[in-house]
C-alpha cells in the first residue's frame, strides 16, 4: 500500500540525498552550500512529515535561514573560486572507503533487523504542541537547555575577543 | 455538486483558491507599481504616468508587454546556474509567503464552509518566517552569480542585512505571540477581537479579561525590520542606483528582471498583511460590534467614489477616457448600490474590506516613506539594527512578559 505520505518520505529522502551527495561532488563551494540548504530543507519536510511543526520551522529559520546565509556570505565575501581537484590520498582510500562501507553496513543491518516493528515516527501530541515543548523545555530538561545557552553565550563571547584583539 | 464538494472539496477548493490569489496578486502588484509612481510624483510636484490610457491606467500593461518584448542578453562569465534560478526563487518564496495569510474570516460559500486563505496552519507565522528567512538567497545568489562587482556587493550587502534585521522581526513580534498565546495567525486576530472595536487591537492592547498589554513599540520594530527585511527606501542598500548601478539585479533584464520587480511588491504585501495581522487586528472592524451600520461602509465609500469617477471621466480630455472613466464609476456605484441590497454579501465582504483597507493604507505609508526619506549609508544601517532596534525589542519581550505575569495574578 503506497499512500501519500509515503510518497512524498520518499520524494524529501531522495531529494535529502542528492542534496548530500551534490554537497560532496561540486567543484564550486556556492554550488555546495546551496546543496546544503536544499538537505536542510528536505530534512525540514521530514519532520513535518512526523508531525513536528515547530522544529521544521525552526529548522528552515535556523539552518537553511540564518546558518546557511553566512556560510554563503562567507564563501562570497572571500570570493572563493573552483576548488582543484586532487587524487584520493592513501588516507581517504585504505581508511576512508572501508570505514565508509562499515558505517553503511551497520546502519543497514540495524534497519533491516528492526524492520517491521519501527517505533512510530513521533511523540505526535505531546511534542507537536509548541505550548507542550516550552514547558518540557523549561521543567524537565532545563538543565541541559541552561548549559546550552551558557554554551552558546561563550561563543559568542569568544567571537568578540577573537574580533576584538585585531585593533 | 454539494457531495462533489463534501469528497474532493479539499482538492478542488485550494486550487481554485490559489488560482484567484495569484491572480489578484499579480494585478495587485501591477497597479501598485502604477499607484506608487503616482503618488511620488504628486510628492515631487510632477505628474506620474499619464500617456497610457487615462491618468495612465494602462501603464502597467504597456510595463508588462515591454517586459516580455524586450531583449534578455545574458552577461559573460555568469554563473549560470545561480544566474537562472536567483529569478525563480526569487518570486516563488514571494508568492509562497501569502498561502499562509488569512485574509478575512471562515466564509461559507454554497454550503461549503472554508478557511479564507489558502492553508490554515496552526504555525503559519512560523511558517511565514521561515520562507522569509529563505528569501535572500534570491538576492544574493543573483548577485553573486551575475559576475559584476556592483551586482556582488549588492548581494553582499543584502545577506548581511537580511542576518541583522532578521533577528529584531521576530524578536518584535514575541510580545504578540505571548498575548496570543499561539503561532497561528487566525488565533492571533480572533484574540484581538473586543467589545470595544480597535481599542482592543495589538497596537492599543486595551482588554479587560486577560493578560493584554500595548505592542506599540514591537509594532514600530516590527514595520522599521520589515522595511529593511524588503529592502526598500530608507534601506534599499542592496540596489542603491547612486552607489550600485542597480545593485543585485544589475545583470538583469526583461522577464528575469520583472520576477525581481514583481517579488519585491508580492513580500511588500505579505508584510504588510502580516503587519496588519499581528498589530492592527486583521480583518476585524475598528468599530464596537454594536454599532450595526459601519457595516454599510464600503457601499458608503463606493458609491459616492463612483459618482464622481464617473463625472470626473465625463470631462477627461481623451476619447478613449471619456469611455472607461465613466464605464469604471457607473460599475462602482451599482456595486456600491448592490452591496446595500443585499446584506447576505455585504456581510461576507466586512472582513475582506477592513483587511485589504487597512494593507492599502500600510501599503500607501511604504510609498509615502520612498517619497520622502533619504537612504541611509550602510554602517548607520548595520549601527541601527544592532545597536538600537535589536535591544529594544528585547526590551519589549521583557516587559510584555512582566506586564503579563504581573497582571496574570
Amino acid at each position: 500500500m503506497i499512500s501519500g505520505v509515503l510518497v512524498i518520505f520518499f520524494v524529501l529522502a531522495a531529494l535529502a540525498v542528492l542534496g548530500a551527495v551534490s554537497l560532496i561532488l561540486q567543484s564550486h563551494p556556492i554550488h555546495s552550500a546551496l546543496s546544503l540548504i536544499l538537505v536542510m530543507v528536505s530534512l525540514a519536510g521530514l519532520y513535518l512529515l512526523m508531525g513536528a511543526e515547530f522544529i521544521a520551522a525552526v529548522q528552515i529559520i535556523v539552518y537553511g535561514g540564518a546558518v546557511m546565509v553566512l556560510f554563503i556570505f562567507v564563501i562570497m565575501l572571500l570570493n572563493a573560486g573552483v576548488e582543484e581537484r586532487t587524487n584520493f590520498s592513501k588516507l581517504a582510500t585504505f581508511g576512508g572507503i572501508p570505514l565508509a562501507l562499515a558505517l553503511g553496513g551497520i546502519i543497514a543491518a540495524a534497519i533491516a533487523r528492526s524492520s517491521g516493528h519501527l517505533p512510530p515516527p513521533a511523540a505526535s501530541g505531546a511534542m507537536s504542541s509548541t505550548r507542550e515543548l516550552s514547558r518540557l523545555l523549561f521543567s524537565e530538561f532545563v538543565y541541559p537547555f541552561e548549559l546550552t545557552s551558557f554554551l552558546i553565550l561563550v561563543a559568542i563571547l569568544g567571537a568578540i575577543v577573537l574580533a576584538q584583539r585585531e585593533n | 455538486m454539494s457531495e462533489i464538494l463534501a469528497k474532493y472539496g479539499f482538492l478542488i477548493v485550494p486550487i481554485i483558491k490559489v488560482a484567484i490569489l495569484v491572480f489578484v496578486v499579480l494585478t495587485l502588484d501591477a497597479y501598485l507599481t502604477w499607484l506608487e509612481r503616482k503618488v511620488i510624483a504628486h510628492i515631487q510636484a510632477r505628474w506620474g504616468p499619464h500617456r497610457v490610457g487615462p491618468h495612465g491606467l494602462l501603464q502597467p500593461l504597456a510595463d508588462g508587454i515591454k517586459f516580455i518584448l524586450k531583449e534578455d542578453p545574458m552577461p559573460v562569465g555568469v554563473d549560470k546556474k545561480a544566474y537562472f534560478f536567483a529569478p525563480f526563487l526569487t518570486l516563488m518564496l514571494a508568492l509562497t509567503s501569502l498561502s499562509v495569510i488569512p485574509f478575512g474570516p471562515d466564509i461559507t460559500i454554497f454550503g461549503y464552509t472554508t478557511n479564507f486563505g489558502i492553508a490554515d496552519v496552526n504555525i503559519s507565522l512560523l511558517v511565514l518566517f521561515a520562507i522569509t528567512a529563505l528569501g535572500v538567497y534570491g538576492i544574493a545568489l543573483a548577485g553573486w552569480g551575475s559576475n559584476n562587482k556592483y551586482s556582488l556587493l549588492g548581494g553582499l550587502r543584502s545577506s548581511a542585512q537580511m542576518i541583522s534585521y532578521e533577528l529584531a522581526l521576530t524578536l518584535s513580534v514575541v510580545g504578540v505571540l505571548l498575548i496570543a498565546g499561539d503561532f497561528s495567525l487566525k488565533h492571533i486576530v480572533e484574540k484581538q477581537a473586543g467589545v470595544l472595536g480597535l481599542l482592543s487591537w495589538n497596537i492599543i492592547g486595551f482588554s479587560k479579561d486577560h493578560g493584554s498589554f500595548t505592542q506599540i513599540i514591537g509594532c514600530i520594530c516590527f514595520f522599521i525590520a520589515a522595511i529593511a527585511e524588503t529592502n526598500r527606501v530608507p534601506f534599499d542598500l542592496p540596489e542603491a542606483e547612486s552607489e550600485l548601478v542597480a545593485g543585485f539585479h544589475t545583470e538583469y533584464a526583461s522577464m528575469k528582471f520583472a520576477m525581481f520587480f514583481i517579488g519585491e511588491y508580492t513580500s511588500m504585501i505579505a508584510v504588510s498583511s502580516l503587519f496588519t495581522i499581528l498589530f492592527f487586528g486583521g480583518w476585524l472592524s475598528p468599530f464596537p460590534n454594536s454599532w450595526t451600520l459601519t457595516h454599510y461602509l464600503p457601499s458608503i465609500i463606493l458609491v459616492p467614489l463612483g459618482l464622481w469617477v464617473f463625472y470626473d471621466g465625463t470631462r477627461y480630455e481623451t476619447i478613449l477616457g471619456r469611455i472607461i472613466l465613466p464605464g469604471a464609476g457607473a460599475v462602482f456605484t451599482a456595486l456600491g448600490i448592490a452591496l446595500f441590497l443585499f446584506p447576505s454579501v455585504n456581510e461576507l465582504i466586512q472582513g475582506p474590506f477592513w483587511f485589504f483597507g487597512k494593507v492599502g493604507a500600510v501599503l500607501f505609508f511604504y510609498i509615502w516613506m520612498r517619497g520622502t526619506l533619504p537612504r541611509f549609508r550602510y554602517d548607520q544601517l548595520m549601527d541601527f539594527g544592532w545597536k538600537f532596534l535589536l535591544p529594544v525589542s528585547i526590551a519589549n519581550v521583557v516587559l510584555t512578559s512582566a506586564v503579563i505575569m504581573w497582571r496574570m495574578k
